[in-house]
């Protein structure tokens, strides 16, 4: 098959009960598009990376695994199994026996190998491939790291192997922060923890002592927010997730639902007093809180435009719960939200295009996303409860609680695509909820 | 056994043993003798307050009205709290499991600021207590349905320094 012909039946399979996407003028190669919902997963092979030294051989293994499952795990790719290939793939620097793949039916080839460097750290390279054009996509790359990184070196590989199949950033090398849940509903324990994307590295950042809620991450990926009852009310509180260093921003009264700035200087927050709960903005250099919303309404949940120029809230200003924008500023406030029901939990996509939002309507809880203006509503998922969504780094793909009924149901984190397929349950040591996905991590 | 309706009963025992005082019995006349030793705890007791009186009112769904029930109990609480002056009083507001996490937490401070302002109209001085919203983070009762859900869309006044019983 032709690499065009190749492409035009990959478009096909992907668009077949979708509106016509409008085709980029210059097909490129072999290319699937995220956001119209792939049907068709595009099959790729990926053989053990070779290892270069004795050394480097248990490692090989388990990054070329950790990529594979990424990879399937995005849904938009499909693994050929390492039992089907005809020929293996033993040394990194000879071209690929192209119709041992093609015959297979593999599209996206991905050949890699690992050596252990002379002071001890890894260096992983890998190559890309289309079958059909019989040729690479994109340069060859190599990452060098110390052994204990060889998870994020395959984070990493996936993420440039997702980027040039889908033209988007990937979103495979980041961190999720989640409140892990035990003991019975009536008495529930909650405590801090943060883990890989993929749910592997689970690390616990408080103790079960005091209840904690809504963590949320700081662009820097290394410092989060969160709401925390250790001195009996609650209270935000800023924690840097390496030395565990805490500090209550000192609010005075009930302060919850922070979040970030896009720059990480300031924190939107809300706080109750006297019965009404209204928005704040504080400045983490300090300087005190500025107050965004003066209604006697519940003002809460805000989040920032990714330009910083804007904050989308819920208020039951208007009777009941609806989603407005008003400037970072504060004052005002548009409503966006028009369909029927009650929209929580707002959160803008960090490149700017949707606000995913959870919606109660008819004894059920939605995902859902809408464009900024609150045109283009879509319902992604559905369920008894089904709430607070975060974004993935590239906009793409989001998480979200789900809880079932009665005593016996406990929340566990799920991952949708923001076509609404690929509902996945993201694997956590026991009941997870609240989750935050980070930016990618930085090198 | 919810504390409510434990609550109620105990409310019935405490009519019964006053009825019994104002007409003794008629076996008195043949030498028995019977006094009332009071119920399982001292009035001015945290047990009293919680059991008898009665900690918590509760609300319809969405809203922090008091209806006339809820209004009862917070007499009630009022007159005990001025009865007991060294006792002071954190209102808990709470919510059940059908709204989003942040929205509950804003809902839980309206109902416990409504019980908190209703106990100050009735003569409780507002240094003597404290208002605190859990939101949806501390049922009472755990099924999804509305039996569960109306005990607890909730306000409790956890009483501290006065006797447990």
């Amino acid at each position: 098959m032709t690499r065009a012909s190749l492409l035009l039946a990959m478009l096909a399979a992907s668009f077949a009960t979708l509106p016509a996407p409008s085709l980029a003028q210059d097909p490129g190669p072999t290319r699937i598009i995220v956001d119209q919902g792939v049907i068709e997963p595009l099959p790729f092979a990926a053989p053990l990376f070779v290892a270069e030294d004795a050394a480097a051989a248990e490692i090989a293994t388990e990054l070329t695994q950790v990529m594979a499952n990424n990879l399937v795990g995005s849904g938009l790719f499909r693994e050929v199994p390492r039992e089907a290939h005809i020929s293996p793939v033993t040394n990194f620097d000879s071209p690929p026996r192209f119709p041992d793949w093609s015959a297979i039916n593999v599209d996206a080839l991905i050949t890699g190998a690992v050596a252990s460097t002379e002071d001890g750290r890894l260096a992983v390279r890998f190559r890309l491939w289309d079958v059909a054009a019989q040729q690479t996509i994109g340069d060859g790359m190599q990452i060098v790291a110390p052994r204990d990184q060889a998870r994020r070196i395959a984070h990493k590989v996936s993420d440039q192997v997702y980027s040039r199949l889908t033209g988007e950033d990937g979103y495979f090398d980041s961190r999720i922060v989640f409140v892990e849940e035990s003991g019975p509903k009536d008495a529930r324990q909650k405590r801090l923890a943060i883990m890989d994307q993929d749910g592997a590295n689970v690390r616990y950042l408080s103790n079960a002592n005091a209840l904690v809620l809504n963590p949320r991450f700081s662009p820097n990926t290394r410092d989060i927010l969160y709401t925390s009852y250790e001195t009996g009310t609650p209270q935000v509180v800023l924690m840097n997730t390496q030395t565990l260093q805490r500090q209550p921003l000192g609010l005075p009264g009930m302060t919850f639902a922070p979040r970030f700035s896009p720059d990480g200087s300031s924190v939107v927050l809300s706080q109750a007093n006297g019965g009404n709960t209204d928005i704040y903005r504080v400045s983490l250099g300090g300087g005190g809180a500025t107050r965004l919303t003066s209604s006697p309404a519940i003002d809460t949940a805000p989040s920032f435009s990714p330009d910083g120029s804007q904050i989308v809230f819920e208020s039951d200003r208007g009777g009941t719960q609806q989603l407005y924008v008003m400037p970072a500023s504060g004052g005002g406030g548009t409503r966006i939200s028009f369909g029927d029901g009650r929209y929580a939990t707002p959160v803008w996509s960090p490149r700017g295009d949707l606000i995913a939002f959870t919606k109660q309507a008819g004894g059920r809880f939605f995902i859902g996303v809408m464009n900024p203006d609150g045109s283009g509503e879509r319902l992604l998922t559905a369920s008894f409860l089904d709430e607070g969504p975060t974004w993935a780094p590239n906009g793409r793909v989001l998480m979200f609680l789900r809880e079932g009924r009665g005593a016996n149901g406990a929340p566990q984190i799920m991952s949708v695509d923001v076509t609404g397929r690929n509902l996945r349950r993201v694997p956590t040591p026991g009941a997870a909820s609240d989750p935050a996905w980070s930016a990618l991590l930085p090198d | 056994m919810t504390p409510r309706t434990l609550a109620l009963m105990l409310s019935a025992v405490v009519v019964l043993a006053a009825c019994s005082r104002e007409e003794p019995n008629a076996d008195a006349n043949a030498g028995l003798e019977q006094s009332n030793l009071g119920g399982q705890w001292a009035e001015n007791s945290i047990g009293f307050f919680n059991n008898v009186i009665g900690d918590r009112v509760f609300f319809a769904t969405d809203s922090s009205v008091l209806d006339a029930a809820a209004r009862a109990t917070l007499d009630a609480q009022a007159g005990w709290l001025r009865a007991n002056p060294g006792a002071t009083a954190v209102v808990e507001g709470h919510a059940d499991e059908r709204g989003t996490q942040e929205y509950n937490l804003g809902l839980g401070a309206r109902r416990a600021n409504s019980a908190y302002n209703y106990l100050i109209s009735q003569g409780v001085e507002a240094g003597r207590l404290r208002t605190v919203t859990f939101g949806k983070e501390r049922p009472e009762a755990t099924c999804s349905d509305e039996s569960c859900w109306s005990q607890n869309r909730r306000s409790v006044s956890v009483v501290a320094n006065a006797p447990a019983s």
